[in-house]
């Protein structure tokens, strides 16, 4: 199924469709600020750099500072670093605990299928946010590698649902069949066969993850139970609404990081759209 | 019918034992020790004999001295006899007690923003599809809805209605100048203090369920049935209205699906309107190592959630009978 040709022809539709473009090109711009940033800003973010109040952005603080003189750029320039790190092992670690419990139910079927089912509904069920909160509440030190992973490892009942369903259509095909009949372990069939017929499905399903484990990184961060050792996006929203910056009207303190993250979510739906309409035919025209 | 609803009876069931469970192990497994950190919060060290006696005290008061069976029996009884522990935070209020006051406010806030966000969304989302400026306007907005985090957007509607032009109120649930009494007043502060958090909760909503029924309707769309009716000159109205029906459905389940998601916007957005609602108990909860209140808020999700999501369950039965045969012929 891995012919150059169909690549091919994926990389000019991803290269010719508009929301494909512009969701990279702003998922690139934001990595890039993420990774120079630091180092065209030499303040670090925590540090007190100018301990007078909050100040409006200005030729030294190009986007203000906070109440307590911190640099709101180099927040968000590190913060960013953090949003993509949770984004990426977050996102990560969902889909392939999806695609590990996805493709074994969808493939085996039978009494394995009915438990991972049923595990998977259940835990779909449950609201993962409340869970998140209360082990993080229990943990006294976390760092954005600890909250990925445990971003992740609840963030995979959707994935793990769409693509059993997808395995499921896919297990009687009679290039399967064939696969089986030749007798080719079952591992191997779901790599080699059926794991890259819903390769579009795949990328679809991981843009997704990363941009709910965004999301649900900024609320646990908002809600104080975010890393304890850095910063993030996320944590800027909450000191900001912590010390008043809504009352004192320091817009520049809150408004970027919600900014950044509403920007790189919505570009990866974007994105996601786009590769939609560039994996299905159908949806192109228009 | 009977073994349909017998099935999903028993995967709530399994559903709410198993979080239940999670709720017990959560404090007993995770590094730390409740007791102990409440000491430490008194300042009080583990050397004297003194503060050997108070944790013993405490840990017996808490039921932290018995086996972990035992403790877990223990818990379950006390869940069963509706005793979910008393709040350290508001001591000595009854957990049960605190979260009563906080209900309705949850109520009154997630109740109309789901439905209503549902309704406009789909109805919007169907006016979106396949219609050249609606889908250019109406989706790129959805999406950016979406993808705006709940705390965000709350933050932005509280500074600019609340700070910048002094419309609405940005904190409380009424004014604090007033008592809970029965008058227009009182109602009509209820109200004010109610709208922006409504509105930033409605707002994301929407968003997504817009995108969701312009995908689906596209889908929709698409297929044979559709074609079908359109070589056969039908109006294009009834054939949308065919499609809007059908993409009816997912849309159901994809409520129910999202319910978890919504309950975490509330979370905070309560937060940022300090709204006196389960989100805002939770946030106190945690800044004060309130366990037995971070536990009872934990089970009332839990509870809220599977109620909403078995009503829905009951409502897809009774707008689409295809789900019975569905789920007893166990197809995918």
């Amino acid at each position: 199924m891995n012919n150059p040709k169909k690549t091919n022809e994926f990389v000019y539709f991803a290269l010719k469709n508009k929301k494909v473009l512009l969701g990279f090109s702003i998922i690139l711009i934001f990595v890039l600020l993420g990774l120079i940033g630091p180092m065209i800003n030499h303040n670090k973010p925590l540090d007190y750099v100018d301990p007078t109040g909050a100040h409006p952005p200005s030729a030294d603080y190009w986007f203000g500072t906070t109440f307590f003189g911190q640099d709101v750029f180099s927040q968000l320039v590190n913060g960013l670093q953090a949003t993509f790190l949770v984004g990426l092992l977050g996102g990560g670690i969902g889909t392939l605990m999806g695609m590990l419990i996805g493709f074994v139910a969808g493939y085996r079927g039978g009494i394995v299928d009915e438990i991972l089912n049923a595990f998977t509904n259940i835990v779909l069920v449950i609201p993962t946010l409340a869970v998140l909160l209360i082990i993080a509440a229990y943990l006294q030190v976390r760092s954005v590698v600890t909250e990925s992973l445990f971003i992740g490892f609840t963030a995979w009942p959707w994935a793990a649902r769409a693509i059993r369903a997808q395995t499921f259509s896919l297990r009687n095909r009679e290039f399967v069949d064939l696969a089986r009949m030749t007798g080719m372990k079952s591992l191997k069939i779901i790599v080699t066969e059926i794991a890259p017929n819903m390769l579009s499905y795949l990328v679809l399903t991981f843009i997704l993850q990363f941009g709910g484990a965004i999301l649900n990184a900024a609320t646990l961060d908002f809600i104080g139970l975010g890393p304890t050792n850095t910063i993030s996006l996320g944590l800027m929203m909450q000191y900001s609404v912590l010390w008043g910056a809504l009352q004192l009207g320091s817009w520049w303190w809150f408004i970027p990081p919600g900014l950044a993250i509403t920007i790189i979510v919505g570009a990866l739906y974007s994105m996601n759209v786009g590769l939609d309409e560039v994996f299905n035919p159908k949806l192109r025209e228009l | 019918m009977l073994r349909y609803f017998g099935r999903k009876l028993l995967i709530y069931a399994l559903t709410f034992f198993l979080a239940v469970s999670i709720d017990w192990m959560i404090p007993r497994f995770m590094p730390g020790n409740p007791v102990q950190n409440m000491l430490a919060r008194v300042t009080v060290t583990q050397t004297t004999a003194a503060s050997q006696k108070l944790y013993a005290y405490y840990s017996h008061l808490f039921g932290l001295d018995v086996p972990l069976w035992q403790q877990y029996l223990t818990f379950w009884n006390n869940l069963i006899h509706g005793n979910l522990g008393t709040s350290v935070y508001l001591f000595p209020t009854p957990v049960t007690k605190v979260l009563q006051n906080a209900v309705p406010y949850d109520i009154a806030l997630l109740v109309p923003s789901i439905l209503l966000s549902w309704y406009a969304g789909n109805k919007f989302g169907a006016f979106a599809a396949r219609s050249k400026w609606l889908d250019n306007t109406v989706s790129p907005l959805g999406y950016i809805l979406t993808a705006t985090p709940y705390m965000w957007l709350g933050i932005l509607l509280a500074w600019l209605f609340g700070i910048v032009w002094h419309i609405f109120p940005i904190a409380g649930a009424y004014s604090f100048l007033m008592l809970p009494n029965l008058s227009w007043s009182f109602v009509g502060s209820l109200l004010q203090h109610w709208f922006l958090p409504f509105a930033s909760l409605f707002l994301v909503g929407f968003g997504g369920q817009a995108i969701g029924m312009r995908n689906l309707i596209i889908y929709e769309l698409e297929a044979d049935y559709a074609t079908y009716l359109e070589a056969l000159g039908a109006p294009k109205r009834l054939i949308r209205n065919y499609a809007f029906n059908n993409a009816l459905l997912p849309q159901i389940t994809g409520l129910a699906l999202s319910l978890g998601v919504v309950v975490a916007g509330a979370l905070v957005t309560e937060v940022v309107f300090s709204y006196p609602g389960i989100g805002y108990l939770l946030l106190a909860g945690i800044q004060n190592q309130d366990y037995f209140l971070i536990q009872g808020c934990f089970l009332f999700i839990i509870i809220g959630v599977l109620l909403a999501n078995f009503i829905i369950d009951v409502a897809y039965v009774m707008i689409d009978p295809r789900t019975r045969r569905g789920m007893t012929g166990g197809t995918a």
